[in-house]
């Protein structure tokens, strides 16, 4: 039986032959990868132990065929930070940060990308497409690059400076639209029936997506292979959430965790761009669209396909979905900063924001295990900080007696 | 006449091809107009209480119907009406 099988509407079931394609024809419902995993059981968690040093150490539970050529940038495997002195603030004395910064492209994004170039690559895609809230189109510039295909990506026009000239630098094709996300990303979604590109989050987003697995099963390993207790993880389209609940059950599956209970998957938002929170708020899992408006511009997805789920996910694993604003996203970014010396963009803010929220609000004992994931680099949208970094500056002159003068040791 | 957008997985309803003009004074009219030239659409579009299924955007012009009146929205000759399943994101 061939390891990676077919792909399955998660709403009807309707199986499909492995295709870029992404919605179901009968109900519209999103696809998903079906594997068989009974050959790479055996042995896994040696193979896995003793594989590179890169999220490509689970190689057997991403759908790229076997002996298929991988284009990597070493993503993935990134530290596991224990955070003994955020923790101490917020009362958690086994706090883990994963630190996502580390990647190639300083974000998460890399792990999913990396599998769909792949995927395209060996399936003989020439061009590479994606609509971005900026970390995806930096990303699948660099990828692309590396795979020496082309590349189209498209981005709101007001995307912050700092990822605009970190992805052009790759020289991909880059389209500034003007229009917010969810506009960008309806007109991608009507380009892919036009061009015969691989348009990572929609034609080939079913294989895209598995790459964000990788995040749960290192966290796992990293943890001793055992799973936490419950992991804190920002929410644009939902997209990424929904696969740690999936990675999560695989490793039960599998036997690589002994423990058979799911973490809770709490969700997190910015109020300014909250459509998840709203309809977990209200006790639906109907989830309205919003015009967003927020700092956390890289999550800021008003029309959040995977939405529902997030909303049922969390509910089914004992997480919440919680939502922060603005001031306390940039609070959180200082925190973690002054705290902790990592450095995350405003969607890694807004994990923490609501982790510093539940925290305060009791929702721990204390000795939790209780991860968050930092999914992207802070110098990517230094801007938010602008005027409220925080520190203290000070100018002098170059003699030590300004320097005496003016700072007091 | 409004026109719809089909979107590649509905084109096997409307004989492959890419829009349908309707002729409807408002959305859901256009919806039953457009079920009535291609039987099996609003099955397709919309659920049990008529309302748009989950994974189903319907864009009139470039309004997301649900930020706006919703099938409720006045539909004008020179409308162009899109069916755009959900996509992820990032």
């Amino acid at each position: 039986m061939a390891r990676v099988q077919a792909l399955r509407c998660r709403e009807c079931g309707t199986e499909y032959q492995l295709q870029p394609t992404h919605v179901c024809e009968m109900c519209f419902g999103p696809l998903d990868v079906v594997y068989d995993y009974s050959e790479v059981a055996r042995g896994l968690r040696e193979r896995i132990e003793s594989g590179p040093s890169s999220m490509w150490r689970y190689r057997d539970l991403l759908p790229i065929p076997d002996g298929a050529p991988l284009v990597t940038l070493d993503e993935g495997f990134t530290p596991l930070v224990r955070a003994e002195r955020l923790g101490a603030e917020l009362g958690l004395r086994n706090l883990y940060l994963k630190n996502d910064t580390m990647n190639p492209t300083n974000s998460f994004k890399d792990r999913v990308v990396s599998v769909a170039v792949s995927w395209a690559r060996a399936h003989g895609f020439e061009t590479m497409g994606c609509a971005s809230t900026g970390n995806l189109a930096h990303s699948v510039a660099a990828y692309s690059a590396r795979a020496g295909l082309e590349a189209y990506v498209f981005m709101p026009a007001d995307i912050e400076n700092a990822k605009v000239v970190s992805t052009s630098v790759y020289e991909p094709n880059v389209i500034a639209v003007r229009g917010n996300y969810d506009e960008v990303n309806r007109l991608c979604s009507q380009l892919a029936e036009e061009f015969p590109w691989a348009f990572c989050n929609i034609n080939v987003r079913p294989f895209y997506a598995e790459g964000s697995k990788t995040l749960t099963f290192e966290t796992a390993e990293q943890l001793g292979w055992r799973l936490p207790d419950e992991i804190v993880i920002p929410i644009g389209s939902g997209c990424q959430f929904v696969r740690h609940r999936r990675a999560a059950s695989e490793l039960i599956e599998l036997g690589l965790v002994p423990d058979g209970r799911l973490p809770a998957l709490t969700g997190a938002q910015a109020l300014g761009c909250a459509p998840v929170y709203n309809a977990w708020r209200d006790g639906t899992d109907r989830v309205q669209p919003v015009r967003p408006d927020t700092i956390a511009k890289s999550i800021a997805i008003g029309n959040p396909s995977d939405g529902p789920y997030v909303v049922r996910i969390a509910r089914e694993t004992g997480g919440v979905v919680e939502a922060v604003t603005e001031e306390e996203i940039v609070e959180a970014i200082r925190l973690l900063a002054r705290t902790e010396g990592i450095f995350t963009e405003t969607a890694g803010g807004v994990a923490l924001g609501v982790l510093l929220k539940l925290a305060r609000a009791g929702r721990w004992q204390g000795d939790e295990v209780v991860v968050t994931y930092l999914t992207g680099h802070g110098l990517k949208t230094a801007d938010a900080l602008n005027g409220s970094a925080g520190g203290r500056r000070v100018e002098i002159d170059p003699t030590l007696k300004s320097f005496r003068e003016v700072v007091s040791v | 006449m409004p026109k719809f957008r089909i979107p590649g997985p509905l084109r096997s309803l409307s004989g492959g091809q890419s829009t349908v003009e309707v002729e409807a004074g408002d959305l859901r009219a256009a919806i039953d107009h457009l079920d009535q030239k291609h039987p099996g659409f609003k099955n397709r579009l919309l659920d049990e209480q008529g309302e748009p299924r989950q994974f189903v955007n319907i864009y009139l012009n470039d309004e997301d119907i649900r930020l706006g009146r919703g099938l409720g929205s006045a539909v004008k000759e020179s409308d162009e009406i899109s069916i755009v399943p959900a996509v992820a994101g990032g």
